[in-house]
């Protein structure tokens, strides 16, 4: 590799590098990726601007606190070996976080070069490394010496997955407990093929396998088996709960139970786990019409409605009938989106369209019980309530009908309903999260952690690891505490 | 990969499977159920728990050939595996000792739930007695091993072609009417069957149960395809039920939206079809 030296005024007058994204009339159509990555040279070229701040505020910024600016000058030397080693130091699923992390409110919102479009692109650095190695390495695993303990985790989502990952490095025997038929949480049933293709997660999860976790799948906790079991019947030393935040919440609004009217966990695991965009080779069904509505405006909003538009596509391809329209209806204005800014970029540029300021009040049906519109109402921003934020208020006689067939109900969602037939014994908050200490994970019950969004309620995936790798340190010491005056277990590394 | 032990007709549309699953069956209880998938492609079909033998480590489900996936399902043979096998889910029923007698009404499949809750209620000291009803004699199956753990078993038919010739609700209404109290009714069956059966029951003031099949997807209480109106709530058939009280169904929702993808389901049916046709 060439050698560069810049002077940190060249390195900042280098614009922040675009990523190559597939045309959004194309990809409107069909479910492969939507954001194409960077290669070798513009990975290269955007690993110049960093500066390498020696109080690297970025880090600060990550939940798992990544050395951003190391592995970024390892790349800079050309070594994408050791640029995805120290990134794994930290970060067990980076081709994950690198597509998914919110970085414009993470790491990059507190990179030096500054606010949107200037920050050094960290989450494309950190996605092009970790693809990288995934098609390159031959990971050589390090791991501590057999410790003899055993710790369950149940559920496989990114809180689990990196919480058994990190034990089974400190040398403890793991083993997962999935419900479901394929492992990854969230990651597998909810954020769509076309942001987070599914291959990536399955590789993820296959370099866990390789530190040599044991995912059992189909197997429920609260049925057939509870923590009570893993850790008094079958000799486990310790269990982590990473459930999820998995209940969907309905409106409670007339007309919910309709024909046509899904919550975006049904519509989104019928599309994604199940495969339902590839309908009949798949068998499971799902039904679109051709006026949707997502009501919410959530990144699982955005990924219903994303999924609606392609789905629509698919089916209206040669057709040439009515031309489909996927409509965002949330009750706020544009500015309090919660969604990522790039997630709403992306989908209006695929056709969806925004009702801001729109809140439904009755879905209206025929007599076989299918849903042929929504009642909505105008709504105001009113004045800043006790939060700070202004809450919206119904316009008197607004009220209108939107032409929908189709509702997906992107409200969020609750605790996994399962999670307290698990774990009886466990403290809960009245919504059903597990009640933990937030620095470690614990629960008030001996031997029993919890953490990712069945503690949090829906958060992120970073977050959700963030709590699987506290737990799993605190996990360690405990089990090495335990044991300290039983010389049997070796030092971690 | 769990294996098939054992293969069935039942009847000219209707299966039995043994499968080779331990661990479910050492915690499975009568009114709970599992899915399963055949295959990669296949959909996660939930099946209710029609028997289990903890010593042998098996668990029995009969299914009834209606569409696309169970037909498919109906070609394995027994030695064959299936690909996911997971439960038991859902709340068991309610087994103990109830005041005075249980009555079980079973129609078509719904003879393979009625059977291992019978068998409980019957082990648990009650005096049990079974309607069994089919439209004619080739759907009735398991007459003998129902038989076996019931006090008194009464059949019937719509042609008449065995036991009476008449729908469930008339010897379920002669049982009401005879001067015993009744404990608790269970109707387990078609939607329409169990919702006349809660409207037979109703004058009589008995406690009636129904197990709902609303259209699953994970059965872990994550979706909210299952949901279903008891007594003004939304709940959710797989975490909640399947079994809830039956006179306070909302009978309207269950049978609206067993019907979501019917247009999808007759497509599949075709494409099925059309290719076994071409083999
Ligand atoms: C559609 C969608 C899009 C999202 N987009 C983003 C995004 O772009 N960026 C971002 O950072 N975050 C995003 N999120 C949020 C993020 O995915 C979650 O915060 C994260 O996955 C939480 O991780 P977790 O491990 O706590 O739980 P989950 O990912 O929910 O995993 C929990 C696992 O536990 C299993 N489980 C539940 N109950 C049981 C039981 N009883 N027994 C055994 N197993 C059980 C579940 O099947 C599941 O596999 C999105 C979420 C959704 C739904
Ligand atoms: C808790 C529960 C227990 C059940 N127990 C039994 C049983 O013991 N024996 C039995 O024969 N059937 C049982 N069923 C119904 C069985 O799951 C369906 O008949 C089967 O899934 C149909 O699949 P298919 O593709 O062959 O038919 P399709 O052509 O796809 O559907 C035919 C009809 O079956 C129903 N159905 C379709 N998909 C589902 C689904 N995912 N979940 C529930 N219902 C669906 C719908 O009403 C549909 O109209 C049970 C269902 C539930 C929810
Ligand atoms: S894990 Fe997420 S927050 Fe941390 S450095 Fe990577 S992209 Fe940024
Ligand atoms: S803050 Fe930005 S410029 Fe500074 S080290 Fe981190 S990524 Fe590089
Ligand atoms: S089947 Fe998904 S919540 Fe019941
Ligand atoms: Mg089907």
């Amino acid at each position: 590799m060439t050698e560069v030296n810049l002077t940190v005024k060249e390195r900042m007058s280098i614009p922040r590098h675009e990523m190559p994204l597939q045309n959004p009339v194309v990809r409107a159509h069909n479910f492969s990726e939507v954001a194409l990555g960077y290669d070798l040279e513009t990975a290269m070229a955007e690993a110049e601007r960093c500066l390498q701040c020696k109080n690297t505020p970025c880090i600060q910024g990550c939940p798992v606190q990544v050395p951003i600016n190391r592995f970024i000058m390892a790349l800079r030397a050309g070594d994408l070996a050791k640029a995805a080693q120290i990134i794994k130091e930290k970060n067990n699923l980076p081709a994950v976080s690198g597509r998914v992390c919110p970085q414009e409110s993470q790491c990059e919102s507190r990179c030096t070069l500054g606010l949107k479009g200037r920050a050094v692109a960290i989450g494309r650095l950190e996605r092009f490394v970790a693809d990288w190695d995934l098609q390159h390495s031959q990971d050589q695993i390090e791991k501590a010496p057999a410790t003899g303990k055993r710790v369950a985790v149940i559920g496989s989502g990114p809180a689990g997955l990196t919480c058994a990952a990190d034990l089974a490095r400190q040398g403890h025997s793991v083993e997962v407990f999935e419900a479901l038929h394929e492992p990854g949480g969230v990651l597998i049933y909810g954020i769509p093929e076309f942001r987070l293709p599914k291959e990536i997660v399955r590789k993820e999860v296959a370099y866990v396998e390789r530190l040599g976790v044991k995912v059992h799948l189909d197997c429920v906790a609260g049925k057939l088996y509870t923590v009570d079991e893993l850790l008094h019947e079958q000799g486990f030393d310790a269990v982590f709960m990473g459930t999820g935040a998995g209940l969907p919440v309905f409106m409670n609004i007339p007309g919910i139970n309709a024909i046509g009217v899904y919550s975006a966990n049904e519509f989104l695991t019928r599309i994604n786990l199940m495969k339902g965009f590839r309908f009949p080779e798949y068998d499971t069904p799902v039904h679109v019409g051709k006026f949707i509505a997502v009501v919410g405006a959530g990144n699982v909003a955005m990924d219903a409605a994303r999924c609606a538009l392609r789905m629509c596509g698919l089916h209206q391809d040669g057709k040439g009938s009515q031309k489909p329209e996927v409509h965002v209806v949330y009750r706020r204005s544009r500015e309090e989106v919660p969604a990522r800014a790039e997630e709403v970029e992306h989908a209006e540029d695929e056709g969806v369209q925004f009702d801001f300021l729109t809140n439904p009040v009755e879905i209206l049906v025929n007599v076989s019980n299918v849903v042929t519109g929504m009642r909505c109402v105008r709504m105001q921003l009113g004045e800043p309530d006790a939060s700070g934020r202004r809450s919206p208020v119904e316009i008197p006689g607004s009220e209108f009908v939107l032409p929908v067939d189709t509702v997906i109900m992107a409200l969020g969602t609750r605790a996994n309903p399962l999670t307290s037939e698990a774990a009886p014994a466990v403290e809960r908050s009245p919504r059903g999260n597990i009640l933990v200490d937030a620095s470690n994970g614990r629960t008030d019950e001996p031997g029993v952690w919890a953490g990712g969004d069945v503690v949090t309620g829906a958060a992120t995936v970073i977050s959700a690891m963030g709590a699987g790798k506290r737990a799993a340190a605190d996990i360690d010491a405990w089990l090495r505490e335990k044991d300290k005056d039983n010389s049997r277990l070796p030092l971690a590394v | 990969m769990f294996k098939i032990i054992e293969k069935q007709s039942l009847t000219p549309n209707t299966d039995l499977m043994i499968i080779d699953a331990p661990e479910i069956a050492r915690k499975a209880a009568p009114g709970q159920f599992v899915i399963l998938r055949k295959d990669e492609t296949c959909e996660r079909i939930p099946l209710t728990i029609a028997d289990f033998d903890r010593e042998q480590g098996t668990v029995t489900v009969i299914f009834q050939k209606v569409g696309k996936s169970t037909r498919e399902l109906g070609e394995l043979k027994s030695g064959d595996v299936i690909r996911n096998f997971v439960g038991p889910l859902g709340k068991p029923s309610t087994i103990k000792m109830y005041g005075g007698r249980v009555i079980l009404v079973a129609g078509g499949v719904g003879i393979a739930p009625v059977y291992p809750i019978a068998r409980a209620l019957k082990d648990a000291g009650n005096y049990v007695y079974v309607i069994m009803g089919a439209r004619s004699a080739d759907l009735i199956f398991w007459e003998d091993k129902m038989n076996a753990v019931c006090d008194e078993l009464i059949l019937c038919t719509d042609d008449g072609s065995r036991g009476r010739k008449c729908v469930v609700t008339e010897p379920l209404t002669e049982l009401l009417e005879a001067p015993w109290i009744t404990g608790h009714v269970w109707a387990i069956g078609p939607a329409i069957m169990m919702k006349f059966c809660c409207k037979t029951v109703e004058p009589f003031d008995a406690p009636i149960d129904v197990s709902l099949d609303s259209i699953m997807v994970d059965g872990t209480g994550m979706c909210g395809a299952c949901r279903v109106e008891v007594d003004g709530q939304m709940r959710f058939a797989c975490v909640d039920g399947p079994e809830f009280d039956g006179s306070k169904v909302n009978w309207d929702v269950v049978l609206a939206r067993k019907k979501v993808f019917s247009q999808e389901e007759q497509e599949a049916m075709q494409v099925w079809n059309r290719e076994h046709q071409s083999e």
